[in-house]
């Protein structure tokens, strides 16, 4: 029997305002313990939640971004349970009523579009940090501390409809998804730092069944790949026992990626009961449409639609609108660039060739880099000139990117200028003739390929630096003679 | 007359004319406290230091010809279920028996800056769950009227030293009555204001949809001074609302010719001891004589307003109490092995039998399953209770009723019958629940005990009621008379 996985994404994401959901607080990452807090948001007897209002307006963008619906009126609720990482023993989220209902993004796996179903956007509150003394975990600590500067971090929870039915596509959603935060400016989409997490529900039935199969919760993918590779195990796993006659249990199982296998971590019986009731401390969330309509305004151009423009105005292949676009601080770099230099291809060639290799081994992204767009186009335009090759411009980007020093600096330390006078090549040409005439006479007789030996040893002469055209031209000239 | 015996309006009239200073205003309130306080008990913390520098402060501010606020050198006690910074704050629990809280509640940061005086903290029913005071997981107050009953609650700590002299002026919160129940019993007047008139900000949550903070004082003039001074928005509470507040002294008139006002038929009914009915009918029959037009009404609703009550706080405080775990501050049970024994003997050491009680009953009321049948059935009557107070202030610009069944009952009378106990609160509760204002005045003694008269007005009415209020007391006697301590 063939069986398909019907799957769908729960992904928690950390919005990038300054302040925390509920208090005044800073969000910023990697502060000492313990410092980014105040009485509010580490559970005080008698504080108050007020909510900021920066954080409604990132979830209505994501959900005018994602076409969902605002809601009129939205309600916070109160999750009881208790935790130590949780000071209030209970973590304020919408529950029945979220902000957004609905909405959808349409992705492309394999050559194919995949429409997948947004079934609601809501916000909450993020928890703290426990640290244990003297072990990595719990297992083997002698002690634990909690830091709250986490706390109150603000979450949006988006949650698709189950209309996934592979790891591939819930990975190229996952990237598409990322691409869209980052391009609103709402989270850094930052897997391994946690800023942006993904939970899946997974069930596996025949092909042709209508009914669901009983599904997993599946827990802990932190990168890209390994929602991928989470999911193809849990697949895998389901399908066994499906084959084997064995049933699924409903139970949350997480990933652990250096055995590639799902453990479950606690069954249905085993679940909270949270409790939901109406967060009486906060009123309900009713945002004006007017707001909103100010809100839609601040999106600015979308992956895909850019991605289509680059394809449609300047003529770029699909793989190079792509890779150019799946990174937000790449795409303006490349329009930043487009500014100054009309040559799309050969601009959208080096950054995705030498440039991208650059950063690659130094692991950093464009935004770390030492040279400004101006700066890349002035090479660009030395090369287009012939002042320099293209083989030695090479050498010298990565001189520019390593010194911070614009083009016209390495090519003087480094006289890399390419040699264009005619006079000066005519007196290395005559040399090399005279030092050849092996070759002079080979070619005269009708040995076309001696004339490509001559070249190089024009060029060896020059150490490269001559100007390959110019030789040429010069070379076929003098032969002629 | 000593200085401690006096009305907050009274004190301010003397230290505008020089004819005294905060510190011997304070002086002389912390003598009454020695005098009276281990009769009463009516204080968790005092503040005595503490008061006579800000005393001192005071003078020198006056001294350098400063404008004084009502409240200026006035001494003000505070419920122990308000966060001070700096001072010990308990919610009458051993759970909290080590809190100092690091910031203070917006209600004490305002009367701070009107130049108040606070003279210390006041015991209360553990987490304001209570109606005697008995639940205070430290002692047990005495009704300075007669010191073998209690002084009601939870706020009886507030509302026994207001009677006792020992305090100007005190905050109470007011859950289900926990500001006019001890009040009534007390002889003194409180009111209960509007949700999200006053702050609820630095409040130890009870119920958050219900608890709202109020005065407990002398007179009815101090009632509206104090409300003055801790009533507005406030940016830290988003369910405090924001209106602007007016001057509430300029309500205080002595006239009710032609105001409509209601009798409500439920709250005179059955439970309600018979003495206490009479005052209720000799008061309402007086507002009549002073011109206003008096009428029974009828709101059957009310009679599920304790049911309703008992499933929502409950829910609540099941929710609000959690925090108390042990890990960030409070009680921590030295003896645990795990985080899960830490939890559960940190609150089986720090929680009383009342506030288990209501977790218990909370937690049952949300649980799966339940939810429906308990929680969103108890909201539906809220609805109802509100619709039936809108119906009837249609027709009506206050409505009377006793504050409590009875006068005050005698300690440990009711302690091993909670249901009897919850049932005390059956005329306040249901002004909880509606959310709106209701003011408890003496209306005359039974026994030599207090009676309460509670008049009742619509959200944002605290004018009415102080006019109606002022003017019942402008025309009796019974707010002048003390006890003897």
């Amino acid at each position: 029997m063939k069986y398909e996985a019907v799957i769908g994404l729960e992904i928690h994401a950390q919005l990038l305002t300054e302040s925390k959901i509920f208090c005044g607080c800073s969000t910023k990452f990697g502060a000492a313990p313990n410092t980014n807090i105040c009485p509010v948001c580490t559970g005080q007897p008698g504080v108050l939640p007020v909510l900021n209002k920066k954080v409604v307006e990132f979830a209505i963008k994501t959900g005018l971004a994602l076409k969902g619906n605002i809601a009129k009126h939205s309600v916070f609720a109160r999750k009881n349970y208790f935790y130590p990482d949780l000071p209030k023993n209970y973590q304020i989220s919408m529950y029945e009523l979220p902000l957004v209902v609905g909405g959808h993004m349409d992705v492309t796996v394999d050559g194919k579009a995949k429409h997948i179903g947004i079934t609601r956007v809501h916000l909450e509150e993020d928890a703290g940090k426990l640290v244990h003394k003297g072990a990595a975990g719990l297992k083997g600590s002698t002690g634990s501390l909690v830091d709250f500067n986490r706390t109150g971090v603000p979450l949006m929870e988006i949650v698709t409809e189950p209309d996934i039915r592979s790891p591939e596509e819930a990975k190229v959603f996952m990237q598409e998804l990322r691409n869209l935060l980052v391009y609103l400016e709402v989270c850094d989409g930052n897997m391994e730092e946690g800023s942006l997490r993904c939970d899946a529900n997974v069930s596996v039935r025949p092909i042709g069944q209508k009914e669901l199969g009983t599904k997993t919760e599946v827990k802990n993918m932190n990168s890209f790949k390994s929602v991928q590779k989470a999911l193809e195990a849990e697949i895998k796993r389901q399908t066994d026992m499906l084959e084997s006659g064995e049933r699924i249990v409903q139970e949350t199982r997480l990933f652990d990626d250096t055995i590639n296998m799902t453990t479950p971590m606690r069954s249905k019986e085993e679940a909270h009961d949270y409790r939901y009731f109406p967060e009486p401390d906060l009123v309900p969330v009713e945002p004006d449409r007017k707001w909103v309509e100010e809100i839609a305004k601040t999106i600015t151009e979308l992956p895909g639609a850019k991605r289509s423009r680059l394809m449609k105005d300047h003529g770029l292949p699909e793989l190079d609108a792509t890779v150019l676009t799946d990174d937000k601080a790449l795409a303006d770099f490349f329009e930043e660039c487009l500014k100054l230099y009309k040559n799309a291809k050969n601009l959208s060639n080096w950054m995705i060739g030498d440039l991208t290799a650059y950063m690659k081994a130094k692991k950093i992204g464009i935004k770390e880099i030492n040279i400004t767009p101006a700066q890349f186009i002035e090479m660009l335009n030395l090369i287009d000139k012939g002042t320099i090759s293209r083989n030695s411009a090479k050498a010298v980007l990565v001189k520019m990117l390593d010194g911070g020093k614009s083009v016209n600096d390495v090519v003087a330390e480094s006289g890399a200028t390419q040699i264009s006078d005619e006079g000066e090549l005519l007196n290395i040409i005559s040399n090399v003739m005279s030092n050849n005439t092996k070759s002079v006479s080979d070619y005269k007789i009708g040995k076309e390929q001696a004339l490509f030996f001559l070249m190089g040893q024009v060029m060896k002469a020059t150490k490269g630096r001559a100007n390959p055209e110019a030789v040429k031209k010069l070379l076929i000239e003098a032969l002629k003679k | 007359m000593e200085l401690f015996e006096l009305t907050a309006h009274e004190l301010h009239a003397k230290l505008d004319k020089r004819e005294t200073s905060a510190e011997e205003i304070v002086k002389s309130v912390l003598g009454r406290i020695s005098k009276t306080e281990n009769k009463v008990s009516a204080f968790m913390t005092i503040n005595i230091d503490e008061a006579i520098i800000k005393a001192k402060e005071i003078d020198d501010y006056i001294a350098s010809g400063k404008k004084l606020t009502p409240l200026t050198g006035i001494p003000v006690a505070i419920k122990d279920n308000m966060c001070t910074r700096g001072i010990l704050t308990t919610a009458s629990s051993k759970i909290l028996r080590n809190y100092i809280p690091p910031y203070n509640a917006t209600v004490v940061e305002k009367i701070l800056q009107a130049g108040a005086i606070p003279i210390g903290k006041t015991n209360l029913d553990e987490f304001a769950m209570g109606s005697s005071t008995e639940n205070s997981a430290y002692k047990v107050t005495k009704n300075p009227w007669n010191l073998g009953t209690v002084p009601g609650g939870s706020s009886g700590g507030s509302a026994a030293c207001i009677a006792a002299d020992e305090a100007i002026l005190a905050f109470g919160s007011d859950t289900g009555g926990s500001i006019r129940q001890p009040a009534s019993f007390c002889g003194v007047v409180g009111l209960k204001p509007t949700y999200g008139r006053v702050s609820r900000y630095g409040l130890i949550a009870f119920a958050s949809s219900l608890d709202q903070i109020g005065p407990l004082t002398k007179d009815v003039t101090d009632a509206a001074i104090f409300l003055n001074a801790m009533a507005g928005h406030d940016p830290k509470d988003s369910t405090s609302v924001d209106l602007s507040v007016p001057d509430y002294r300029k309500s205080l008139i002595d006239d009710v010719k032609n105001l409509k006002i209601g009798v409500i038929k439920e709250l005179l009914g059955e439970g309600i001891s018979s003495s206490v009915k009479k005052s209720i009918l000799e008061a309402a029959e007086l507002l009549k004589k002073l011109g206003a037009k008096v009428e029974e009404v009828s709101m059957p609703t009310l009679k599920y307003g304790v049911a309703a009550y008992y499933l929502l706080a409950t829910a609540e405080a099941s929710s609000n109490l959690e925090r108390y775990d042990g890990v960030k501050y409070g009680h921590r049970s030295a003896s645990s092995d795990d985080i899960l024994a830490m939890y559960y003997n940190t609150r089986r050491e720090g929680f009383g039998p009342e506030v288990k009680r209501r977790i218990m009953l909370g937690t049952y009321a949300l649980s799966a399953g339940y939810y429906d049948a308990y929680y969103l059935k108890a909201q539906k009557v809220r609805t109802l209770i509100k619709n039936d107070f809108d119906k009837a202030f249609s027709k009506f610009d206050a409505l009377l009723s006793p504050t409590a069944p009875s006068p005050a009952f005698k300690i440990g009378e009711k302690t091993d019958d909670p249901l009897s106990m919850y049932l005390s609160d059956i005329a306040t509760i249901p002004v909880n629940l509606a959310g709106i204002p209701a003011i408890s005045i003496p209306c005359g003694f039974v026994n030599d005990l207090p009676v309460g008269l509670q008049i009742i007005g619509k959200a944002f009415s605290e004018e009415m009621l102080f006019r109606v209020a002022y003017t019942y007391e402008q025309n009796t006697e019974w707010h002048k008379r003390k006890p003897k301590l």
